[in-house]
């Protein structure tokens, strides 16, 4: 079975987006988001690595009446793992996760990650008491992950299995506190 | 006892985690996660119990770093509690402050300071105020407990008025020394 094309799992979660607010893990998984289309309620991450997750959750708690998606990848969520406990804690019904699991380390050579071994990230977020938790593997799947990210009760957890193929970057802003400041004003209004 | 303190030894004046309590309430902040310490320990029990803030129980405090920032893209104010060896958890995550310029008010509780009856303590300790500079965050001190709300409060304004970021550390001679011994 071929594994899916992260662009096109991405696109189509961010197509009519509605309010949703985006939270975009280090590497490939900011890019993906990019060449959806960069806009100001997506927040890209370009270092804190392991820390996408908690940054949704933070976001979640603050605004429960938004409908709050990290978009990440294999590696990254391997670095927070403990976060998924976190989340588990507090369980914000409001909250998604989309993992990009291409099983590799793509930003450093392609190196294996843990779920290339057999790691099953999904298995955890059931054990630390997400309300669902898939692995996707197919395209005709990607329209449950798509119903699930902006109606049903969270948190959510999708790994999808993507190519392992490296494609053309397509990068959002990195200005750290430019990041930040859009992301305020177009939620919150001028500060 | 010199000074304005005209109450020191008011059962009040001296509950300094209710103190810090309440500046984190009158500084409107929502959000508390924490890694315990004993020193928290009053703090965390008031804050699980004031149903104007969402207390996070945290695995490594790292994440209290990147909940802080979520909290504030949503319009939220966070604080983070931890003792000092959890400081060196948060390395790589500061620079979320660093970059974005991300409010941060951490309350850390210090080990490995006057007394300190666990070696393994004394390294992180020692290098806690340091290390914190080296990431960009700016250390104030909580040493006597009648002091605590007007240093909570002074803490609170550096990370949501000046939108730094602030680490209150307070000092093991407030808290006490761990004893290592069985309670009967």
């Amino acid at each position: 079975m071929k594994a899916l094309n992260r662009r096109a799992v991405v696109a189509s979660l961010l197509e009519r987006r509605e309010g949703l607010l985006v939270v975009a893990g280090l590497g490939a998984p900011a890019w993906d988001c990019a060449a959806a289309g960069d806009h100001p309620l997506t927040f890209p991450l370009w270092g804190a690595m392991g820390s996408a997750a908690m940054i949704g959750l933070g976001l979640a708690l603050a605004q429960p009446k938004r409908r709050v998606l990290v978009v990440t990848g294999d590696g990254e969520m391997l670095m927070g793992l403990g976060s998924l406990a976190t989340i588990g804690v507090r369980r914000p019904g409001n909250l998604s996760i989309v993992v990009l699991d291409n099983e590799r380390y793509g930003e450093t050579g392609m190196q294996k990650t843990h779920t290339a071994y057999g790691v099953d990230l999904a298995a955890v977020a059931r054990a630390c008491g997400f309300a669902t938790a898939r692995i996707i593997r197919r395209s005709a799947e990607v329209s449950d992950v798509r119903s699930g990210i902006y109606r049903s009760k969270g948190p959510l957890f999708f790994q999808v299995k993507v190519k392992a193929d490296a494609l053309p970057l397509v990068l959002p802003p990195r200005d750290g506190a430019h990041l930040k400041h859009r992301f305020r004003e177009a939620l919150l209004g001028a500060q | 006892m010199p000074g304005k303190a005209s109450q020191p030894h008011s059962a009040e004046a001296l509950d300094w985690p209710a103190a810090i309590h309440s500046a984190l309430k009158s500084q409107r902040v929502r959000q508390v996660s924490y890694v315990p310490d004993a020193g928290h320990k009053r703090l965390i029990e008031l804050c699980h119990a004031d149903r104007s803030m969402t207390a996070v129980p945290l695995t490594t405090e790292e994440e209290g770093i990147g909940l802080a920032a979520g909290a504030w893209l949503g319009g939220e104010r966070a604080a983070l509690l931890m003792q000092s060896s959890g400081v060196g958890n948060c390395a790589n995550a500061l620079t979320l402050a660093a970059t974005c310029g991300f409010p941060l008010l951490m309350l850390v509780t210090m080990r490995g300071e006057a007394g300190e009856r666990n070696p393994w303590q004394v390294p992180m300790g020692q290098a806690t105020p340091e290390a914190l500079r080296l990431a960009g965050v700016r250390t104030l001190r909580l040493g006597r407990a009648e002091e605590a709300s007007a240093v909570a409060n002074t803490a609170a304004k550096v990370a949501f008025e000046e939108q730094g970021a602030v680490a209150l550390l307070i000092s093991q001679q407030l808290i006490g020394v761990k004893s290592f011994e069985e309670k009967r």
